[in-house]
């Protein structure tokens, strides 16, 4: 009675992890890896250290496979993991900020010369792209995050409504209202943005 | 009774999940067909949705799946089967 065509079994996949077949994780994991790095990225706003965090969830999602009891998915356990590993980091590094105050700040900033230096040679349907990215990227990152990260769960890696309350550990009835208003702040932020830059498609901002 | 336009932004967001009360959605729709204000709100939302679910607005860094696969890999090597969960 064996399916030919059956989808990912992830729970016979954990059993056999388990069991001791810890080469099975690198595939278990392969449909997560995108949705855990962009989780972290909007947290930590860095690269690197969104690949960390990243590389650490997945680790420690090895090292507690065995206490995942498979009541949720196991890709909302893992965005579970990716959150908590994220806001940790955030909590320590806001603790070694304050302890160097007297440094000078080196951020610098969102936009790098060598980026804008590049959008000259590539051709102005790309250019426009390229910004576009920029603006979405830096709409979604500035919202609270409570809205954030109900915002990428849902509308940026597709999870449902369900999924989303899952991960998150809200209601299903919360992360509408969130959703809502995260949508809503994006639309007011960036129609007015996006009319300028790709004033052929349709913005109009909510009143 | 016709709804205001207040009433129909508050279920933008249920209007693109599909998942507005039958009622609700024939008075949405029933007003968006003759509303230009809030058919263009509706649009730009969408758009906007459209847009941020391109896989090129949160691109990975080049080479993240190969660097995660290689240091699982090597701590999990160290590690054999995920140690027993602590009950």
């Amino acid at each position: 009675m064996a399916a030919t065509t059956s989808p990912r079994d992830e729970a016979q996949m954990i059993a056999s992890i388990i069991a001791g077949d810890s080469r099975l994780f690198h595939e278990l994991i392969r449909p997560y890896e995108r949705r855990v790095y962009v989780m972290a990225l909007s947290f930590l706003r860095n690269e690197a250290d969104a690949e960390d965090a990243a590389q650490d969830s997945f680790l420690k999602a090895f090292r507690n496979l065995a206490s995942f009891r498979g009541e949720a998915k196991f890709g909302t356990w893992l965005i579970s993991i990716t959150l908590n590993e994220a806001r940790s980091r955030i909590r320590r590094r806001d603790t070694i900020k304050m302890e160097s105050l007297d440094e000078p700040p080196d951020d610098q900033g969102h936009t790098s010369p060598a980026l804008l230096r590049d959008w000259k040679e590539i051709p102005s349907e790309a250019l426009e792209r390229k910004e576009i990215s920029l603006l979405l990227q830096q709409a979604v990152t500035a919202l609270p995050p409570i809205y954030r990260e109900v915002f990428l769960l849902r509308d940026v890696e597709g999870l449902s409504v369900n999924e989303a309350a899952e991960a998150i550990g809200i209601s299903i009835a919360s992360v509408k209202v969130r959703l809502h208003r995260a949508r809503m702040m994006l639309q007011k932020s960036l129609a007015p943005q996006l009319k300028r830059v790709a004033p052929k498609r349709r913005w109009f901002p909510w009143p | 009774m016709a709804i205001e336009c207040k009433h129909v932004w508050a279920h933008i967001s249920g209007y693109l999940d599909g998942n507005l009360a039958p009622d609700v959605l024939q008075e949405v729709q029933k007003h968006l067909e003759h509303c230009e204000i809030c058919s263009a709100i509706l649009d730009s939302t969408r758009n906007i949705l459209v847009l941020t679910a391109d896989d090129r607005v949160f691109e990975l860094p080049l080479g993240y799946s190969e660097r995660l696969h290689a240091r699982l890999e090597k701590e999990i090597e160290g590690m054999e089967a995920p140690p027993p969960a602590d009950d």
